[in-house]
């Protein structure tokens, strides 16, 4: 199927036989009620944010490695067999829409954003946004403008900071090595 | 629309509060503000299910106002997991969603597997299917249990649990545990089936059948549990679809929605089964469709266990030696083993760049994972799609004309998993 009608559609991407859909932020709204109206998307899966700070430099949250792969002065690291394809911004929100119908159909809509920006919000198109969203903005810090609602969800209230970011430390003790200074 | 066949509609219009969709508040012409007595319901209480918080506004014993308060079971899964390697974050998944613990370490593997662009052996895909029906049941027991329990119905509990130990004997057999197994792995499964397992399954498939219509008798004729669950907590297929709800939540609404057969994993497009679709979008039809789905889900096994008698001797892995554990006593005779053993477990395997969505259809609905990988040995980020986290914001829809005793048998039938919402 085709998706040349939708507004906004920066990028489209086929891969792992899923479809991408990129939108601008600015038109997410007109874009997901395009694929709802039009397209027959009336279900809203899922709402899953990503934070691609660190995304193929050295490990922020994740392991070790350089940019160019294994250091052979280092030899525990964990390097990339390849550098991994740079991201436009620092967020991703994935909207997984399904096509709940005889001939059903998945599309992933995707828009980007760096931090303290916000993005649209999709409430008033798919009702079950309210929690997704909140999701989004308690564990990412993503604020969604037109939310009827957007308080903290799993975290408590007066939590600080976004634990799913990956500059967020994970705690934890450090371990100390024998004959270590 | 074309799914919903027949039926007259539950009711008319929406449902869903406004402005906030998952929140009711009181409405000042129907009810006198002065009148509404507002009561914390949980977290720490034994009808919610585990730690689920409601705030409830009441009007004598009328609900006229409902919120619900989630989040005190949040254990940081999906950060967790991003700290370990493809190979140990298996472990995770099945501690998520508790109850129907093999669901979510099936749809991280098949992620994986998707990643990978993975063959799995035949053998594996078909114990696969046999483990997870066995899980459903397993699920909907522990829901019909606890769900009756609420209402009065004690006995039941007990008769669910004797069904449910044979279901766990069972694993403990194929697995060495009796949850949260690990026994999906990326490639196939962590060991071959126990000669044992065939007879035993057998058995349970003779004896779950007339089990359920033993759970049959003790509640259809009960004029109390029907009178508790017929009509109450109603919720309409388009209210459904909007609130995007799955599995027996939506089927019971009238929605004809089930992945098995829509979206077709593992070999569920190789299997004889039916699909149960009741249309009074009630606590009674939610209770029936897992009563029916668990008969079908029998019928599942016993055919899996047909073809997995047929496939005895064939590989229950994959032979990648780069992602799959060598076997255990080629450790002692073979050096590039012996590595192997040590780079997978130690450093991981490396999952190739990209992104993927994959869901399949658990005992509470769609259960989906995204993962985003960097191309190292590590998930750069998993999110697991809570079918129950989905099922708690229909709760706020469902409680038209509900009274108080009434709101454990609707927040029952929603069969929300607080480790699954809250992750």
């Amino acid at each position: 199927m085709g998706y040349e009608g939708v507004p906004g559609v920066v990028e489209t991407r086929e891969a792992f036989g899923e479809t991408t859909l990129v939108v601008d932020p600015a038109r997410l709204l007109e874009a997901a009620a395009h694929l709802r109206d039009e397209a027959g998307f009336n279900v809203l899966a899922d709402i899953a944010a990503a934070d691609y700070l660190g995304w193929g430099e050295l490990g922020v949250a994740g392991y070790i490695g350089t940019a160019s792969g294994r250091d052979l002065n280092a030899p525990g690291s964990q390097g990339y067999a390849r550098r991994p394809e740079p991201k436009p911004k620092r967020f991703s929100l994935s909207y997984h829409l399904l096509r709940l119908a005889d001939e059903p159909l998945r599309v992933r809509l995707q828009v980007w954003l760096d931090e303290g920006e916000s993005v649209p919000s999709v409430v008033s198109l798919w009702p079950t946004a309210d929690w997704h969203e909140r999701e989004a903005f308690d564990l990412m810090g993503i604020s969604f403008d037109g939310h009827p609602n957007l308080t903290r969800i799993l975290m408590e209230d007066d939590w600080e900071g976004h634990p799913l970011r990956k500059d967020y430390p994970i705690g934890g003790e450090p371990v100390r090595f024998s004959g270590e200074e | 629309m074309a799914m919903v066949a027949r039926g007259a509609p539950i009711y008319t219009g929406s449902r869903i509060p406004s402005p906030i969709p998952t929140v009711l508040t009181p409405n000042p012409d129907e009810v006198p503000l002065e009148d509404v007595l507002t009561v914390n319901f949980g977290p720490n209480h034994p009808s919610t299910h585990g730690v689920l918080r409601l705030i409830v506004d009441l009007n004598g014993e009328q609900v006229v106002g409902i919120s619900a308060v989630i989040g005190y079971l949040h254990t940081g899964f999906e950060k967790t997991m991003e700290q370990k390697t493809w190979w140990k974050g298996v472990t995770y998944p099945a501690r998520v969603d508790y109850v129907s613990f093999q669901y979510n370490e099936l749809v991280f593997v098949l992620a994986i597997e998707k990643l990978l662009a993975m063959e799995v052996p035949r053998k594996a895909t078909w114990m696969r299917m046999a483990l997870c029906e066995l899980v459903r049941i397993h699920s909907h027991l522990v829901y019909l249990g606890t769900s009756a329990l609420e209402l009065g119905a004690i006995s039941m509990f007990w008769y669910t649990f004797r069904e449910r130990d044979l279901v766990l004997d069972l694993f403990e057999m194929v697995t060495g545990v009796r949850m949260h197994t690990r026994y999906f792995q990326a490639g196939g499964l962590a060991e071959d089936i126990p000669m044992g397992f065939y007879a035993q399954a057998r058995d349970f498939c003779t004896r779950m059948p007339k089990a359920v219509d033993e759970y049959e008798a003790i509640l259809d004729d009960n004029k109390i549990w029907l009178e508790r669950t017929r009509g109450v907590g109603l919720l309409s297929a388009d209210d459904a679809i909007a609130l995007g709800q799955s599995g027996p939540v939506l089927r019971a609404s009238g929605v004809d929605w089930d992945l098995r057969k829509r979206e077709p994993y593992l070999a569920y497009d190789q299997v004889d089964f039916e699909v149960p679709v009741y249309y009074g979008g009630d606590v009674y039809d939610r209770y029936r469709v897992r009563m029916d789905e668990m008969r079908e889900s029998t019928r599942i096994i016993s055919q899996c266990v047909d073809r997995l008698l047929e496939l005895q001797g064939e590989p229950w892995t994959s032979d990648d030696r780069k992602v799959v554990l060598p076997p255990r006593e080629e450790l002692h005779t073979s050096m590039e083993s012996l590595i192997h053993h040590f780079k997978i477990v130690t450093e991981g395997y490396r999952v190739p760049e990209g992104e993927v969505y994959v869901a399949v259809e658990s005992p509470r609905g769609e259960s989906g994972v995204y993962v985003v990988s960097d191309g190292g040995p590590k998930p750069w980020r998993v999110k697991f799609r809570a079918p129950s986290f989905v099922a708690l914001e229909a709760t706020a829809s469902c409680m038209k004309d509900v009274a108080i005793a009434d709101l454990v048998a609707v927040i029952g039938s929603l069969d929300a998993v607080m480790g699954d919402t809250d992750r």
